[in-house]
């Protein structure tokens, strides 16, 4: 893996399904807590996100998953210009992002199996069509027999693989994943990594945002990493640069 | 531990919980609410009905003073008056007064101790004018020259000015208060709604992020809001049917139906009541919602 960690990669890639042109990002009026990112990424490209603690991930993947705007640069998702999208439009696209957050997000009062439901049928899919697909995948994710079990009864590496089945149910274009194995221990968080390898082969582009190098180091995949809200280095396997 | 789990029995759950502990206050604020306004709404019923009764009363009545003259006796001039008043279009009835009931009328001036057969205290005849196109004082008064009477005729005008201008005011107050209630009501429903439903932001949150548009989330919590408003809204409304209920038969003669007349049938105005708080609920929990997604974006 080779890093040039003192360039921002400009992206060439005409196709990608995240383009960054040269975006920085503050909450309110605050510091800017990413600046000048410019990147792509292909469309079934693999990519860790790293940095310290307060570096810019999570904002980087807000950026991605429209909970968030820049203040400066452009965001182009599946070739088109955030800032141009029409708001009606915005859940159609969001709809083609899974993701997991780093706090899983699930809705206590409903069971594992609807928390895993939930995008389908926000998507307005009818309970028959999608069932046993539902079913199948909480078995692939190791949650089989846990299907009737409400989150606050899940231990903390059931609802993390609960969390990732509701971010893939609906088959999304990218998967985004926040420190999703910050919570569990090594051998889940390989178990959960080959989930995501999984879902790669399918043609998924997955974006994990981690601190943990080691997960990092052993993967081999590219590496876009962020220093103080700066892209310091971005692997050109990734296919983005 | 394994659960069974039958895929062909299941079914999907609400998107929002089916109940939630801070529904209860909410219920209780709202119907209180819903209460008081209704019990206003009750009140202004009822005094409009007495303001109207005030001014009927004065308005079908005229009372007109007879001076004898001619050496004609004060009994026979009023008997003459009265006939003549009686036969006028727009009477329907004219009796005179017993010369005690005049007396009356000015003993607490005079006191009991004045010998009032020595003082040329004149007689009074009382009419009653019909509802429909009452004589008025012109009329009267023309009757009563023509028959040759020295007569002055007191249709109560003045009185019913005040009256009428009293009776209005009450009237505007009553719905005053009513409106300012409803008001206050309103927007406490929809500071409530507000409220329970920056309570669920993270339901919101995880829609929204899902792919949910702000329809499909608005409409959830405008339904979820207004059943919550209507069941507040019924609850306080048959509250204060209840209540109008008994004053009403606490009422009858001697009791409060007199100061307060109201009406069986004033008790279904309470029934709008869950209709609009559902209604304002559904609103603010509309807003709301919006303005979170907003916020999100």
């Amino acid at each position: 893996m080779s890093r040039n960690p003192h360039d921002t990669v400009i992206p060439d890639a005409d196709d990608a399904v995240v383009r960054f042109d040269d975006v920085s990002m503050r909450y309110g009026r605050g510091a800017e807590v990413l600046k000048d990112l410019s990147f792509a990424l292909s469309p079934g490209s693999f990519h860790f996100v790293t940095g310290t603690s307060g570096a810019g991930k999570s904002s980087l993947l807000k950026l991605i998953y429209l909970a968030a705007r820049p203040s400066k640069g452009l965001v182009h998702l599946f070739g088109r210009d955030t800032s141009e999208l029409d708001p009606a439009d915005k859940p159609f696209v969001r709809r083609r992002i899974g993701v997991v957050f780093q706090e899983f997000r699930l809705l206590e009062h409903l069971s594992t199996f609807d928390n895993a439901a939930l995008p389908l049928r926000i998507a307005g899919r009818k309970p028959e069509t999608y069932r046993s697909d539902v079913a199948e995948l909480l078995a692939w994710v190791g949650l089989k027999n846990r299907m009737r079990a409400m989150p606050a009864t899940l231990a903390g590496g059931e609802k993390q693989r609960l969390a990732i089945a509701r971010a893939v149910v609906n088959r999304p274009d990218i998967l985004l994943a926040d420190e999703p194995t910050g919570n569990v221990d090594q051998v889940l968080a390989l178990r959960i990594f080959r989930l995501f390898v999984e879902l790669n082969r399918l043609g998924t582009t997955i974006v994990i945002a981690t601190h943990d190098q080691d997960l990092v180091a052993r993967s081999g995949r590219p590496v876009l990493h962020l220093d103080d809200g700066r892209l310091t280095a971005m692997d050109p396997e990734g296919g983005g640069a | 531990m394994s659960e069974p789990f039958d895929l062909l029995r299941w079914r999907p759950q609400p998107f929002l919980p089916a109940s939630d502990a801070r529904d209860g206050s909410l219920i209780f604020v709202v119907a209180v609410l819903c209460f008081l306004a209704c019990l206003t709404a009750l009140g202004v019923l009822a005094g409009d009905r007495a303001a109207r009764g005030w001014t009927g009363q004065l308005v079908g009545e005229a009372t007109v003073i007879i001076r004898p003259k001619n050496g004609e006796s004060p009994d026979a001039a009023a008997a003459r008056a009265a006939e003549t008043l009686a036969g006028v279009e727009g009477v329907s009835e004219a009796r005179a007064l017993e010369r005690e009931k005049a007396y009356d009328l000015i003993r607490p001036w005079l006191g009991d101790s004045t010998d009032l057969d020595d003082l040329p205290v004149p007689r009074l005849v009382a009419v009653e004018l019909t509802s429909k196109a009452p004589a008025d004082k012109a009329a009267l008064e023309l009757a009563l020259k023509i028959q040759g009477l020295d007569a002055v005729v007191d249709d109560h005008s003045l009185w019913i000015k005040d009256i009428k201008r009293a009776a209005s005011l009450t009237r505007w107050l009553a719905v005053g208060v009513f409106l300012l209630i409803a008001l206050a009501a309103s927007a406490v429903i929809a500071f409530a709604t507000r409220a329970g439903l920056a309570a669920r932001r993270e339901i919101v949150e995880v829609l929204h992020l899902s792919g949910a548009e702000a329809v499909f989330i608005s409409r959830l919590f405008q339904i979820r809001f207004a059943r919550i408003a209507a069941t507040a809204g019924v609850l306080g409304a048959a509250a204060a049917a209840g209540a109008g209920a008994l004053l009403r038969m606490a009422g009858g003669g001697e009791g409060l139906t007199p100061v307060l007349p109201l009406a069986w049938s004033d008790l279904f105005a309470v029934l709008p009541c869950p209709l609009i708080a559902a209604g304002v609920a559904a609103l603010a929990a509309r807003f709301t919602a919006n303005a979170l997604i907003r916020g999100l974006e």
